[in-house]
């Protein structure tokens, strides 16, 4: 396998626009001989597709849910980034560039974080052409938050729903699209099989999940951007119908697989409260604005509040513990969420955790309450704190939220070069579905950005330049045997699910993989732990494969198939994200090995050793997977040990 | 503290398929806790209904946190249940008495035809979006997001009546089936917004014929939809959509 970022040549500002000065294009006509398939209507999926419609190209795009609009992008709260610099708070585009180098600790590809700092000032431009109704100040003016890792205000958003606005904005201008018949929309169908012609990606297998049918359809070109794949871990703040499925068919079909071991703990979520529990519920990271963290500094104090024998508003001031604020003079409570999670975790683990499983902090708002009025506390995050209440029966005006860790974001993903393309010719991967852009951490309100940096404004230009060698190509049959082949790898598989008929639900053996990534391969991982990880995977995956039970039949709307046959996959990228974590002898960003840290128990990296993407290739059922390195260079950055105290 | 679970009379609508018929059936559950949510409680039905061998419950769900607008049912003789200003994945179990029967029934519309059990095909909500909920712009080219500036007025208005999650309550709430509130959110977040009003005439003509043509009911003033509906979307915009429906009708 040949790992060929394809960055261009020249000054680092200026990559993009020689790229796009030199780049090769398809004239109208052409456009129209040209089929391209998208893999999801998030808002990478949905604003490509929209893209490549309004070119003149053929679009069939594809979504889980019964409208593109459901897409998991719609669940994003606090906001998007720009470097548009409206505060005049001194930010820029090499601002916004450095802070997401900086944030993802020194792991991700400095010409690709140049590009998105560059274009994001188009997405917010875009976007309001759209008609997406950001917050305004009573200037008119667009208004700006801050978030975690920056010291700037450069957070656009639309009240608490920042990523529904921008996803209906990408949905309507796809929508628009789908009207003038350039893209066709296909809902309730899932993407069972990659189909390579050739070496090349020419097409896919879905499944129609109303009624069944198993489907051909075939392009010039595939593009994956079907989310990430933190449901590994069963309990996530991801959607229900989030999976890494498609992204690992496309890696067993010859896509390299880069940092599979790189998850974001967001550190803002509501604590685990029962067995029975299906998803964790973030609390947007915007909270840590205004609401300070805690703990208490006496154990007893910590024990009283587990038996709930004392309230979190009896313990005196001197007697709270603001460990961000002690630990992170500068930042405080804005630190990036991986330092924030684990920072959490170290006081849970010290026995201060706060409620009946000890394993949750305080998020309090009393001084913001002091300081600001509640009016304004109830501008800024009137529908956050009645979502808290609506779960927890609490209300937070008059007790502290309680928040914990909890798996978010998957930085990891289907490995891309410059142009978004795969290690598999004609395959490219946008959104949380690729790995670039966020290194081993990625900064709030950057994944809203990449998605739509990805879809509106890099794929259709390096799509075009991709096509360009194609206009000569005639559409493909889907009678082809390289389509049937594929078809019947995809009934086998289906087949052989119901032929097991054992014991257990899928829930249950998700729940097992889920418990078992999360306490080996989580938030503190050690040598021995993702070592006993990986055996537990591999005997977890033996018994699904002798004992799932799956209700129904093949040929009907059946959600226990669904959920199967994902499960099935989640069992083996487990156990490569199990791998690539143990491979990495280092800690950065949120990949934290307990070996690796500074005596204050920080992430310590070793970029003498480390200072690549790990990027796997798949070798085949019961192969081991192939490593290959991607080395960074960064040329413009100076490399420095992350540091949010001063 | 702990806590009583609740023990409890489900009667749920099953469904096979479009073609056949339905009817309810009654399934008991017990030791139900009462922090999990409505979705969770049907979780644990479905893994005992596995555990019997039997087929589980059908139900559209996915963020389960009130925003993919995805879950939808009807409870008790309410979309998304006893609660205001809620989904049905918000739902929690709190609301409801030991010992209680719940009825559990699909959204019923003519515009939303039955899948399976409680799941209903709602694609006539994006046929009517793709009739004109948009702006036509293109990619590229938009100009600076703060050359026209915006009163905050009407960009926090716009935001409420954006905030429709299309979960399809207010046409299963309302007696004709129709799909006003629904239609009158988009058309108002537009009609509110500059680089709306360009089109707004056409928009609101082409999106109220779809509307008409998919086999929505028409609106008889009866509120059930501003009452059901879990992003308290106001009726408000029932009449601008009206207001702007006859504006563009007179100047035709
Ligand atoms: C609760 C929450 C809050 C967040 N808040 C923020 C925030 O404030 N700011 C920020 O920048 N980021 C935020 N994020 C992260 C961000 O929302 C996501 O990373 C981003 O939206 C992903 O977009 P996407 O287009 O890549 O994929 P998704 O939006 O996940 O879309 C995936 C699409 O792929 C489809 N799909 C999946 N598998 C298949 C298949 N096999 N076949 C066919 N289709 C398939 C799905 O149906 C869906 O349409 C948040 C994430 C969560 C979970
Ligand atoms: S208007 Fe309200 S009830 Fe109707 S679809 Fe929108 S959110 Fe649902
Ligand atoms: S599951 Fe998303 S709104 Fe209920």
């Amino acid at each position: 396998m040949e790992l060929n970022s394809k960055i261009p040549a020249g000054p680092l500002a200026e990559k993009w626009s020689n790229y796009k000065a030199s780049q090769k294009l398809v004239n109208p006509a052409n456009k129209r001989k040209l089929d391209i398939i998208v893999l999801g209507t998030g808002l990478a999926g949905a604003s490509a597709a929209a893209s490549f419609g309004e070119m003149g190209f053929n679009v069939k795009i594809f979504c889980i849910q019964d409208s593109p609009r459901r897409a998991h992008s719609i669940a994003a709260q606090g906001g998007i980034n720009a470097a548009k610099n409206y505060q005049n708070d001194g930010d820029s585009i090499y601002r916004l560039f450095y802070d997401t180098i900086k944030g993802g600790d020194y792991r991700a590809r400095e010409a690709n974080v140049y590009r998105l700092a560059e274009v994001s000032n188009n997405i917010i431009d875009q976007c309001v052409a759209q008609g997406v109704p950001f917050a305004r100040d009573y200037g008119g003016q667009l208004d700006n938050r801050s978030f975690g890792g920056a010291q700037v205000s450069r957070t656009f958003y639309a009240r608490g729903q920042t990523g529904q606005q921008l996803l209906l904005g990408a949905y309507s201008s796809l929508s628009r699209q789908i009207k003038k018949g350039s893209v066709k929309l296909f809902t309730r169908e899932e993407m069972m099989e990659l189909v390579l012609i050739d070496g090349k990606a020419r097409g896919v297998i879905t499944r129609n999940l109303v009624t069944g049918a198993i489907e051909r359809h075939a392009a010039h070109a595939v593009v994956l951007a079907t989310g990430g794949y933190g449901n590994v871990y069963f309990l996530s703040t991801n959607a229900m119908s989030s999976n890494g499925s498609a992204a690992w068919r496309c890696f067993k079909k010859g896509a390299a697989f880069g940092n599979p071991s790189f998850v974001q703990i967001h550190p803002t979520c509501i604590p685990v409260h029962g067995d029975y529990q299906s998803k964790l519920t973030l609390m947007s990271e915007s909270l840590r604005n205004d609401g300070r963290i805690w703990v208490p500094k006496k154990k007893e104090d910590a024990e009283a509040l587990r038996a709930g024998k004392l309230k979190p508003t009896q313990i005196a001031e001197e007697n709270r513990d603001y460990y961000l604020e002690r630990r992170y003079p500068a930042f405080g409570n804005l630190v990036p969420r991986d330092v924030a999670s684990r920072a959490a975790k170290e006081r849970c683990d010290a026995g201060f955790g706060v409620n009946e499983t000890g394993l949750a902090v305080f998020l309090d708002f009393e001084s913001a309450i002091k300081r600001l009025g509640k009016d304004v506390i109830e501008a800024r995050y009137g529908n956050l704190f009645q979502m808290y209440e609506k779960i927890t029966n609490d209300n937070p005006y008059n007790t502290p939220m309680m928040i914990y860790p909890a798996i978010h974001y998957t930085m990891g993903g289907i490995w891309v070069d410059y142009e978004l393309q795969t290690t598999v010719p004609y395959l490219f991967a946008a959104g949380e579905a690729n790995f670039s852009d966020h290194g081993a951490n990625r900064l709030g309100a950057s994944a809203l950005m990449q998605g739509l940096a990805d879809g509106y404004f890099v794929l259709p230009y390096t799509i075009q330049n991709c096509l360009s060698h194609d206009i000569q190509i005639p559409r493909f049959s889907t009678d082809l045997p390289e389509f049937k082949e594929a078809e019947k790898s995809v009934k086998e598989k289906i087949d052989k699910l119901f032929s097991i008929q054992g014991k257990h639900s899928v829930d249950h053996f998700q729940r097992k993989l889920g418990n078992i990534m999360w306490e080996h391969v989580g938030m503190g991982r050690t040598k021995k732990s993702l070592e006993e990880g990986i055996q537990l995977i591999r005997k977890t995956r033996e018994e699904f494969w002798k004992d799932v039970r799956i209700t129904g039949s093949k040929d009907e709307f059946n959600p226990e198939l669904e959920k199967a046959l994902r499960t099935a996959d989640n069992l083996e990228l487990g156990e490569l994200m199990a791998k690539d974590a143990l491979l990495r002898e280092e800690s950065c960003g949120g990949h934290f090995r307990e070996e690796h840290q500074t005596p204050e128990g920080e992430a310590l990296r070793h970029d003498d050793k480390f200072m690549y993407v790990s990027c796997w290739e798949y070798k085949g059922e019961g192969q081991e997977p192939e490593l290959h390195k991607e080395p960074l260079v960064y040329e413009n950055i100076k490399i420095a040990q992350r540091n949010y105290k001063e | 503290m702990e806590k009583r679970g609740l023990n409890l009379t489900l009667k749920i609508w099953r469904q096979e398929n479009a073609k056949t018929k339905g009817a309810f059936v009654t399934y008991p559950i017990q030791n139900i806790s009462p922090d999990c949510s409505f979705l969770e409680m049907l979780d644990q039905l479905n893994e005992q209904l596995v555990d019997k061998i039997e087929r589980p419950i059908c139900f559209d769900h996915d963020c389960r946190e009130g925003i993919c607008g995805m879950c939808s049912l009807y409870i008790n003789g309410r979309p998304h249940g006893n609660d205001t200003g809620i989904t049905t994945c918000q739902l929690h179990m709190r609301r409801f008495k030991d010992g209680e029967t719940i009825w559990i029934e699909p959204w019923r519309s003519k515009a939303f035809p039955i899948i399976k059990d409680l799941v209903v095909d709602r694609s006539a909500f994006d046929k009517v979006i793709q009739a004109g909920g948009y702006t036509s712009v293109n990619t590229g080219g938009a100009p600076d997001g703060n050359a026209i500036p915006i009163k905050k007025e009407n960009a926090d208005l716009a935001m409420d009546a954006a905030a429709c999650i299309g979960c399809g309550a207010c046409v299963a709430a309302c007696k004709n089936g129709a799909a006003m509130l629904f239609v009158s959110a988009k058309v108002s977040q537009f009609a509110l917004l500059p680089q709306g009003r360009v089109e707004a005439k056409e928009r609101v003509s082409n999106m109220v014929r779809e509307m008409d043509q998919l086999g929505f009911g028409n609106c008889t003033n009866t509120k059930a939809c501003e009452a059901e509906c879990p992003k308290e979307i106001k009726i408000s915009n029932i009449a601008r959509m009206n207001r702007e429906y006859l504006i563009s009708a007179l100047q035709k």
